[in-house]
């Protein structure tokens, strides 16, 4: 096939003045027409290939790598912070009233089993900070939405929002006990104080990070103004509202354990921080020692059943969670 | 080698429907007064209902801005653009599909963008998902599809729209050559199955001879239109066809003449 022969100018000064257009009337062989029909299922199969070619199976973890490489490491860690623990107990560093062995701390803690109280006092101070976050997820969020999506807004009291953060949840309560007295309220509002700024700063953030394509074809798709928010803006800042939520907790349960530590009343029930409060008025160092290990333990066990399964959740159906190997 | 092979798709030529988009002396140019960064400069084009026009052009010939004009994600300085079937679809060179959907729901949140009722969905999904020949990735997260089968999903997104116009911006040119190949083959016989109109943007002569009715080339800062050819090589062609490698050979050479006029003396 020589291009003499085949290309055929019929060229003609089109319309448009800045541009000529050129005709390219080909006759081309003829086995080009029977190949066409066969081409398509070609196409086919070769894309199917290809499809086959580069799709990876994601394999799961199996349940005794997970165990090997994720439960036993803290454990052996817990072990060894144990065992110094006894040895220093055992080697009269301080007073036995002072620093009690482990086995103490346990007997206090089963000891107040015993007695009943146990799960009321976490219950108290978990109902609390769950309604207390879940307030703040409430504020949080549109304030967040205004601060990311609205230029002023944010000029205005974006850095402030960061600013709140350095503030130590404590410093509120004194605040808020002379507002709302020896109160509920003054434990909420201190718990408000502490979660909102970080739900919103983590909504900023996750706003900040998409990626401007996703914005750009959820637009041409036709999602916009409130549409666009919440098909498309909301689920793709969601890896970053995440972790804003998993620190507003962290922050609503310390803030929580400030205010009730300080502002505490016997009219406001028993939390976890009055009988830490309660503990320390009796020197009653297992009792101090015990409730501590309660409140790491309901800040771990929310982070573990609750914030930990859903981030991987969030991560893992992105394709942003790589099995290491 | 003898018999003719006569052009089997409809001539825009012939087209009396008006044009599917129209491009009355459009400028576009950035910068703080409007005028000191220009981009786009008079372009006049005529798209026909169910044709296929490859926008050629080196860097900084506003293309993307040109598509971003007919998209209507942008406004031209001066000008008027027409697009009488209502808004186009858009496809990008990054397949820009959702992370958080699975393919399949990609494709039915556009169709719910346009207004389908949801019972009507799931079927018109499975039914574009089977056109760009990936009836079992419903389900498929995005992440686990290959390059080509995202960008096949995308091309299903945007088919989701029922636009009467489709833009893609260089949709291929991240892709393997082989895969690309493929593509070319699919969206072929879908845009003649559909028979939607395709502005195909792109900086490679031979995808724009192998694909386009029309090439339309243009030249660098600012983007005029500095030359059309029309072809009418029978579909389906193949990039390695004679006719197409002559002919990008010819669009080649003046497209080298188009980047050397800018040389700094």
């Amino acid at each position: 096939m020589s291009s003499t022969e085949q290309l055929t100018e019929v060229a003609t000064e089109a319309a448009e003045p800045t541009a000529d257009v050129k005709s390219t009337d080909v006759k081309s062989a003829d086995a080009a027409a029977a190949t066409a029909s066969g081409a398509a299922d070609d196409a086919a199969a070769l894309g199917a290939g290809l499809d086959a070619l580069e799709t990876q199976a994601v394999e799961r973890t199996p349940l005794r790598t997970i165990l090997v490489s994720k439960v036993v490491p803290p454990l052996v860690a817990i072990a060894l912070v144990l065992l110094l623990w006894q040895l220093a107990y055992a080697a009269h560093i301080k007073r036995p009233d002072l620093l009690p062995s482990p086995l103490d701390v346990w007997n206090s803690l089963y000891n107040q089993w015993l007695e009943g109280t146990i799960l009321g006092t976490i219950w108290t101070s978990l109902s609390r900070g769950a309604l207390g976050f879940l307030a703040s997820v409430v504020l949080g969020t549109p304030l967040g939405l205004l601060v990311a999506k609205v230029k002023p807004v944010r000029a205005a009291i974006g850095p402030i929002l960061s600013g709140l953060q350095s503030i130590p949840s404590v410093a509120w309560v004194p605040a808020a006990v002379i507002w709302f007295g020896l109160s509920n309220a003054t434990i909420y509002a201190v718990v408000l104080l502490g979660a909102v700024p970080s739900i919103a700063n983590g909504l900023v953030a996750g706003v900040d990070q998409i990626q401007p394509l996703y914005l750009r074809a959820g637009r041409t798709l036709g999602a916009t103004g409130l549409r666009g928010v919440w098909f498309v803006l909301l689920p793709a800042a969601l890896p970053g509202y995440l972790a804003g939520l998993k620190q507003g907790w962290a922050f609503a349960w310390r803030s929580l354990m400030a205010a009730e530590l300080i502002a505490s009343s016997p009219a406001l029930g028993l939390g976890l921080g009055q009988s830490l409060e309660n503990a320390r008025e009796v020197q009653d160092m297992p009792g101090v020692l015990s409730t501590i290990l309660l409140i790491l333990l309901v800040g771990i066990g929310i982070e573990l059943l609750i914030f930990a399964p859903l981030e991987r959740r969030v991560l893992r159906s992105r394709g942003l969670l790589v099995a290491r190997r | 080698m003898a018999s003719v092979v006569t052009d089997q798709l409809p001539s825009p030529v012939l087209a009396t429907e008006p044009p599917a988009v129209t491009l009355d002396h459009v400028s576009k140019s950035f910068g703080r007064t409007g005028a000191e960064h220009p981009v786009l400069d008079d372009i006049s084009l005529s798209v026909a209902p169910g044709e296929f026009v490859c926008l050629l052009g080196a860097s900084g010939c506003g293309k993307s801005t040109l598509l971003n004009l007919v998209a209507g994600l942008d406004r031209p300085s001066s000008g008027s653009i027409e697009v009488p079937g209502g808004r186009a679809a858009l496809m990008f060179q990054e397949h820009a599909l959702f992370p958080w959907l699975t393919a399949g729901q990609n494709i039915e949140l556009a169709l719910r963008l346009r207004g389908l009722p949801r019972a009507e969905r799931r079927a018109e999904a499975e039914r574009l998902l089977a056109l760009v020949r990936l009836g079992g990735a419903h389900r498929k997260r995005v992440h686990e599809l290959s390059g080509g089968m995202r960008q096949r999903v995308a091309l299903a997104r945007a088919l989701a729209q029922d636009a009467k116009v489709l833009l893609m911006d260089e949709p291929f040119a991240a892709l393997d050559a082989i895969t690309r190949d493929v593509l070319h083959e699919e969206l072929t016989r879908i845009w003649a199955e559909t028979n939607i109109s395709v502005v195909f943007v792109t900086h490679n002569v031979r995808e724009a001879v192998r694909l386009a009715q029309r090439v339309v080339l243009l030249s660098s800062r600012p983007g005029r239109i500095a030359r059309e050819w029309r072809i009418d090589l029978p579909q389906p062609r193949r990039i390695e066809d004679a006719a197409v490698a002559d002919l990008s050979i010819e669009i080649t050479d003046q497209l080298r003449g188009e980047i050397r006029r800018h040389v700094q003396h």
